[in-house]
């Protein structure tokens, strides 16, 4: 764009053509007031405090309103503006509760800092003798909200809450409601708690006053009494926004999202309000031993020399392959390197793994198979410029919050979205196509698409012959998936599974975006390849906004993959089966051998203690108790091995069948990096002290290394970061110094690298992208006359993986208090049940007893669970067939029973 | 004297019926229109000279061009604004209910010249009589495949809309923020909504008259509608009074016609034992002029040269026995009621106004309230607001601060009002 040159006040100064005129002339130091404004949304230009005049134009213009251009003369300061300003602000303080002394917005209020500057004390205000309006509001404070607060008698009616909520988050809860003087913001339909609002925080986040502030969840506070912010990375999922922890007296008392990647300042209702966690009474704070069938207190000495000398023991009498261990997709990069390297060099197996089996197995085997890589191949905000988004098996808005509101503003934009998904999801109102396949049918209407495209003649035929192989052989495979067929296994129409073909091929760019809904079946590997040549056929691949994006639940379910915490990999995707590989870590690490076997994927662990081979696991901040799916075998296999050490931050289901506990530190207490879903790694700061003996999981690793005869010595995180990043070439280019300066995507393979925003533009990581042409195969297991329901589980926006954080958070608590299940209200009618009977749900591996919901949201004939709930713990019902190439369980697909119980 | 808006009314006050319409040189002009292509529909209004019967007097032929010439395969709308909110003003509702396939022919006609295939009635809520006879009247049209046809180049599809009673709903922003269901806050301009309307799409809302206007336009050519006036604006003219008058009402007259015409000739003068003191010569949000201004021609231009607005051409009149202190005030309650919230200088100013009103009324005004009150007018003047409620809703207040002076000063100095 071009710049241009103007004058304001008579000095000359520069913009870029048509930017707006206050932001320009604030970037030149000249300072005019203005209280609507905020540079991410339309400009309301409604307080009128930023009028200037602008020679040639007749009456007074906002300077918001208004675009910079070559040769215009402003005045922004003369006596009459500065009059008409100060009369303004006088207005707004005549109906304002003008009390700054027991505000909690004092010191960061921006019409306090007006007042200021205008000099406009609570007197100045001329003939507020008559009383002022907003004293006779009937309700002037809605405190009904878990998490905020409104105060009609603060708010200054800028608008900036209600713009912010619609264009940012697009979800449009709030707008003025009455006239004139009388008005004020209200969610729709009376109070905030009985609104859809979903307490994302944005609208606080933008208003300038008192109007909506935080609860205060930990105690009160003054922005002047802040001792610090810190900038770190939010712990709860896979979007892994960037947040500002601000803390007072050692506590975080407020969480701000900050504004760069991937988040932009945008936040959930979990990053900005689920803290207090954190300084929960009930945190382990020391050691912890089983005495007596009792957890007992103990010193760090004796509980690490105690799990070294139980772990050494089992070793030597029956061989490393009796171990095995848990990472954590909570843990950082850091931790989860080092925790492989321990169980790989010191344990001597390469049995570790974690929670990534459970959610995305299937995205790493076959995206990996496809492309080379398998990760989401383009980055989170560049859906927001996306012609066409293709939504599947994936309840976005809920599970990858802010990612939802990025494709919310792609549709505010223009683009197409197409869901596909059994459920009736939160994004189903904003698409433009719905279609709602049976569970399990996956393979089928995608290879349906396919078989459209080729007889429509919309295939990328350039894009498949110049960077593609075994077009042929898919080309084949989908020729007997005509709509038709596609239609009798999906139950999605013909004409619909066209239409979605059409739209997908033919927009510009089309991103498609995947989670759980593909993976969790036994068909899972297969769905994600099928994706994969649904992209490559239409060349929807290797540019900006398109791609294969599968979301990745946890915070750092990416990372823990990336270092390695997977049994056939080291750090880097490198199979520990390749003797050059393994020989460099070998003598990277300085260890005689290490083993080239595979080693047991989680199931196969909790098989394995079933049957006795596995007699010592190590768990770090996972939770198996309550996110494997059959239950009563994960705790019969928990019970059975020998020796169970689990390091956590509460006394989780599973570490209470520990035999040592070792108390952790939380993300706000420690240095490290996430990676997040879009391969972007970020920076996690310590922003407050551990409780109690509580240490940082690297800590702990090492000590009980050094303890086992294998001294492992850091200074910091950042020192690990080092070792790992110089032993895994897409990290390669990675240090925390350069963290903390900008942001990185892998692969970056070098310190000069800038990292890589999409993959796959010139060519594909494993050369040319390859077809694979898949088989659509029924789910294993299927409703019958026994079990008349498919069960799904899967997540919710208020809770997070097992909960443990989640539900020792009040706000959170309160929005989703208990376990439910969703149920289609016919269905539930001809049960003989109503909203909120409990319900008897079970499989031919439980039973759970839980209150219905009676929701739209799901088809006839399916029931959905959320699992994050102990006291109705849907994995107690999940199927754990598993898809043969990943192994993931089928948590998507499960036949039950269902019976009301009263 | 012709009066072509009104002269079909029939005196029972029914709708003239399509048969009626047709048989006095009805729906001539759409036939014409549809022989002509866009453009020259366009021009012919623009040489016509036609201005805006909504209040501004914006020239509707140039209204109509700055909607971009080029098709860009999307929709385009017509809007007529039928909220009439403003105190005094009843004019539009005549035209309504006794001739309503004039107002469809209108639409058709000005749909043609922009391009628009689809078309909504914006319709005050209370204005039940005038939706019936509407709803009717396009079905009439429709079945005889005048209009509701666009695909067959025989548009537009006409809808009407209830107002959910709102001032705002009037300005032509608010009213499209309300019919896309919306809060019926004003919009920024620009865009204006000729490129950026209804759904962002381009957009021209005119009001009733402007569009009754149009049949006889195209019927009788453009000549023929300047030479129905003496003056140098064109046309007939709704004109209306009310207040103290022996008979206040609505007349169809030339447009140009003077006040004392208007007043003495149709009205028949002030109410027995009333002296005229002042008058609003457009509806509530004009400037006050004196009983020095008989022979003013109430025409665009020279309302304006005598320091009003013609506005909707309806006046509301101030007589002796009555407080214009007090006559502002309720206006200004209406204009404070009715502001939308949107912008400080109008949400809080126009309650200080009435605030400081009624201190006066009640005895309770103080030294510096009148020059406070001066201070305000200025300061919520064109410009400075962010849509035209404002400006016109303190266009009465300071002339009135100027022309009744000395009754501002007695209230203060008499501790009240006078006149109780
Ligand atoms: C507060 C306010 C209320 C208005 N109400 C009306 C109304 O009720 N009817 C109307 O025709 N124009 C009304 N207008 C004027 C419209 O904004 C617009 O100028 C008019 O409809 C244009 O039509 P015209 O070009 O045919 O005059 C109002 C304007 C303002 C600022
Ligand atoms: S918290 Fe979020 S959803 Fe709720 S009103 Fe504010 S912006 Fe909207
Ligand atoms: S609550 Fe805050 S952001 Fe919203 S309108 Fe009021 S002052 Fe503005
Ligand atoms: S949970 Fe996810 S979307 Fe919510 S703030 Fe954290 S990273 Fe962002
Ligand atoms: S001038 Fe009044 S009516 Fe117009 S936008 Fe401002 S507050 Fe609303
Ligand atoms: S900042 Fe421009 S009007 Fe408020």
């Amino acid at each position: 764009m071009a710049r241009v040159s103007f004058t304001i006040d008579g000095r000359s100064v520069e913009a870029e053509e048509g930017e707006n005129l206050l932001k320009a002339a604030r970037e030149n130091g000249v300072d005019i007031p203005g209280l609507c404004w905020m540079e991410k949304l339309t400009p309301s230009s409604s307080c009128r405090m930023c009028i200037v005049k602008i020679e040639g134009q007749r009456g007074l213009a906002a300077a918001c309103a208004t675009a910079a251009q070559e040769g215009m003369a402003v005045t922004a300061f003369d006596e009459e503006l500065e009059d008409y300003r100060r009369t303004t602000l006088e207005l707004i303080l005549s109906e304002h509760n003008y009390d700054c002394g027991v505000c909690s917005k004092n010191g960061e209020c921006e019409l306090q800092a007006l007042a200021f500057r205008y000099d406009l004390g609570v007197d100045q205000p001329k003939r507020i003798t008559v009383p002022a309006i907003w004293k006779k509001t009937p309700m002037p404070v809605d405190r009904s909200s878990p998490v905020l607060t409104y105060d009609a008698t603060r708010c200054i009616r800028c608008g900036r809450c209600i713009a912010s909520c619609d264009e940012i988050q697009g979800k449009q809860v709030i707008d003025f409601i009455h006239r004139g003087a009388r008005s004020f913001v209200s969610p729709s339909m009376s109070m905030w708690s009985n609104s859809s609002c979903d307490g994302c925080g944005e609208c606080v986040q933008a208003c300038p006053t008192a109007g909506l502030t935080e609860k205060p969840l930990v105690e009160r506070f003054r922005s002047f009494e802040v001792e610090r912010r810190v900038r770190t990375t939010c712990v709860y999922c896979g979007v892994g926004c960037q947040l500002d922890l601000w803390i007072k007296g050692g506590r975080i008392v407020r969480v701000r999202g900050a504004d760069v990647e991937p988040n932009r300042g945008r936040l959930c209702v979990k990053g900005r309000f689920g803290y207090q966690f954190v300084d929960h009474a009930e945190r382990l704070t020391v050691p912890l031993v089983r005495k007596d069938g009792e957890l007992v207190e103990a010193e760090w000495d004796e509980a690490l020399d105690l799990v070294a000398r139980k772990l050494g023991d089992i070793k030597a009498k029956s061989g490393s392959s009796a171990l095995a261990g848990l990472a954590s997709a909570k843990c950082t990069n850091e931790e989860n390197y080092l925790f492989q390297k321990f169980v790989r060099a010191v344990l001597g197996t390469n049995s570790v793994d974690h929670c990534a089996r459970l959610c995305h197995a299937p995205t790493v085997a076959g995206l990996g198979k496809a492309f080379g890589s398998g990760a989401m191949t383009n980055s989170i905000p560049e859906l927001a410029d996306a012609d066409c988004i293709l939504v599947t098996g994936c309840n976005v808005t809920e599970t990858h919050p802010v990612t939802s509101t990025y494709i919310k503003n792609a549709v505010r934009k223009g683009a197409t979205l197409i869901v596909i998904d059994p459920r009736r999801i939160d994004l189903v109102p904003k698409a433009g196509l719905w279609l709602r396949q049976k569970p399990g049918s996956d393979v089928a209407w995608i290879n349906g698409m396919i078989n459209v495209m080729i007889e429509e003649n919309l295939v990328d035929r350039e894009f498949i012959a110049g960077r593609t192989e075994n077009f042929e052989a898919l080309k084949d495979l989908v020729a007997s998936y005509t709509p038709r067929r596609v239609e009798q296994i999906s139950g999605i129409p013909e004409e619909k599974l066209r239409e979605a073909a059409r739209l997908y091929a033919k927009s510009e760019r089309s991103a498609i975006v995947y989670a759980m809904g593909i993976t969790q079946h036994v068909t899972g590997t297969d769905n994600v390849l099928s994706l994969a040549n649904l992209a490559m056929a239409a060349g929807q691949i290797g540019r900006p906004s398109t791609g294969v994006n599968p979301l990745r639940g946890q915070n750092n379910v990416q990372g823990a993959c990336d270092m390695g915490a997977l049994p056939d990999v080291y750090p880097g995707y490198q199979r520990v089966d390749r003797s050059e590989a393994a020989e460099k870590f070998r003598a990277a690490w300085g260890v005689e051998s290490l083993s080239p076997e595979p080693g047991l994927t989680v199931n196969e662990i909790m098989q394995g203690a079933l049957s006795g081979t596995v007699k010592g696991l190590y768990v770090m901040g996972e939770n198996p108790m309550l996110s494997d799916p059959n239950l009563q075998h994960v705790e019969e296999a928990l019970k059975a091995v020998d020796f169970l050490v689990v390091q956590d931050l509460f006394l989780s289901e599973t570490a209470r069948l520990a035999d040592v506990v070792l108390p952790a530190v939380s993300f706000a207490e420690k240095e490290g990096s996430f990676t997040n879903s879009d391969r972007s790694v970020l920076r996690v700061r310590a922003a407050v002290p551990a409780p109690g003996k509580a240490r940082t999981d690297w800590e702990i690793v090492a000590e009980l290394s050094t303890r086992m005869g294998y001294p492992m010595k850091y200074e910091s995180a950042s020192e690990i970061m080092d070792e790992a990043a110089a032993l895994t070439p897409i990290y390669g280019g990675i240090s925390h110094a350069r963290l903390d300066r900008e942001t990185l995507h892998w692969p970056c393979p070098a310190p000069d690298h800038p990292g890589t925003l999409f993959l796959h533009g010139t060519k594909f990581s494993r050369g040319k992208g390859a077809f694979h042409p898949v088989d659509w195969i029924p789910p294993a297991e299927l409703p019958d006359e026994e079990y008349p329901f498919v069960l799904s589980t899967g997540r919710m926006l208020f809770h997070y993986h097992t909960a443990t954080m989640t539900r020792r958070s009040e706000p959170l608590n309160r929005f989703a208090p208990g376990a439910y299940a969703e149920i289609d209200p016919e269905d539930l009618a001809e049960l003989g049940g109503a909203d909120g009977s409990t319900l008897k749900v079970t499989s031919r591996r439980g039973s759970i007893e839980i209150p219905a919901r009676a929701s739209p949201r799901v088809a006839r004939g399916t029931i959905f669970i959320p699992f994050h709930y102990a006291e109705a713990p849907a994995n107690m019902l999940t199927n754990d067939a598993l898809d043969p190439v990943s192994k993931i369980p089928e948590f998507k697909v499960a036949a039950c029973a269902i019976e009301v119980l009263k | 004297m012709a009066t072509p808006l009104t002269e079909r009314l029939k005196a029972d006050g029914t709708a003239v019926s399509i048969g009626e319409y047709e048989a006095s040189g009805g729906y001539r002009g759409l036939e014409k229109a549809r022989a002509m292509s866009g453009h020259e529909v366009l021009d012919l209004v623009k040489a016509s000279g036609l201005r805006g019967r909504g209040g501004a007097g914006f020239p509707t032929g140039m209204k109509w061009s700055f909607v971009p010439a080029k098709d860009d395969g999307g929709p385009r709308y017509f809007v007529v604004n039928a909220d009439e909110k403003e105190p005094g003003t009843m004019k539009d509702r005549i035209l309504l209910e006794g001739d309503p396939h004039q107002i469809v022919e209108g639409i058709a006609i000005a749909s043609r010249a922009i391009g628009a295939e689809h078309a909504f009635i914006y319709i005050r809520g209370e204005y039940l009589a005038s939706a019936a006879a509407l709803e009717r009247a396009i079905a009439e049209a429709t079945e005889r495949g005048l209009v509701g046809r666009p695909e067959e180049g025989r548009g537009p599809e006409i809808e009407i809309h209830l107002s959910s009673g709102r001032y705002l709903c009037g300005e032509e922003t608010g009213l499209l923020n309300a019919l896309e269901g919306k809060r019926p806050n004003p919009r920024n301009k620009p865009p204006f909504p000729q490129v950026s309307g209804l759904w962002g799409r381009p957009t021209v809302v005119n009001n009733v008259e402007t569009v009754a206007n149009l049949p006889h336009i195209l019927r009788e050519g453009p000549e023929w509608f300047k030479a129905l006036s003496p003056g140098s604006d064109a046309g007939t003219k709704l004109y209306g009074v009310s207040g103290w008058v022996a008979k206040p009402g609505v007349w169809e007259m030339p447009m140009g016609a003077t006040v004392r015409e208007i007043l003495e000739g149709k009205a028949g003068g002030m109410a027995e034992g009333r002296v005229l003191r002042g008058f609003l010569p457009g509806g509530a949000s004009t400037d006050f002029l004196g009983p020095d201004k008989l022979d003013l021609r109430m025409d665009f231009d020279s309302v304006g040269k005598a320091g009003s607005r013609l506005g909707t051409g309806t006046m509301v009149v101030l007589d002796d026995k009555t407080c214009p202190v007090g006559m502002v005030l309720s206006l200004e309650r209406f204009f404070s009621r009715e502001s939308c919230g949107w912008c400080t200088p109008c949400r809080e100013g126009l309650p200080w106004i009435v605030r400081i009103l009624e201190a006066l009324e009640e005895g309770r005004g103080e030294e510096g309230d009148l020059e406070r009150l001066e201070d305000l007018s200025r300061k919520l003047a064109p410009g400075r607001t962010f849509c035209a409620l404002a400006p016109g809703a303190v266009e009465p207040l300071q002339s009135a601060l100027k022309l009744f002076r000395e009754d501002f000063e007695a209230h203060l100095r008499r501790k009240g009002c006078p006149w109780k």
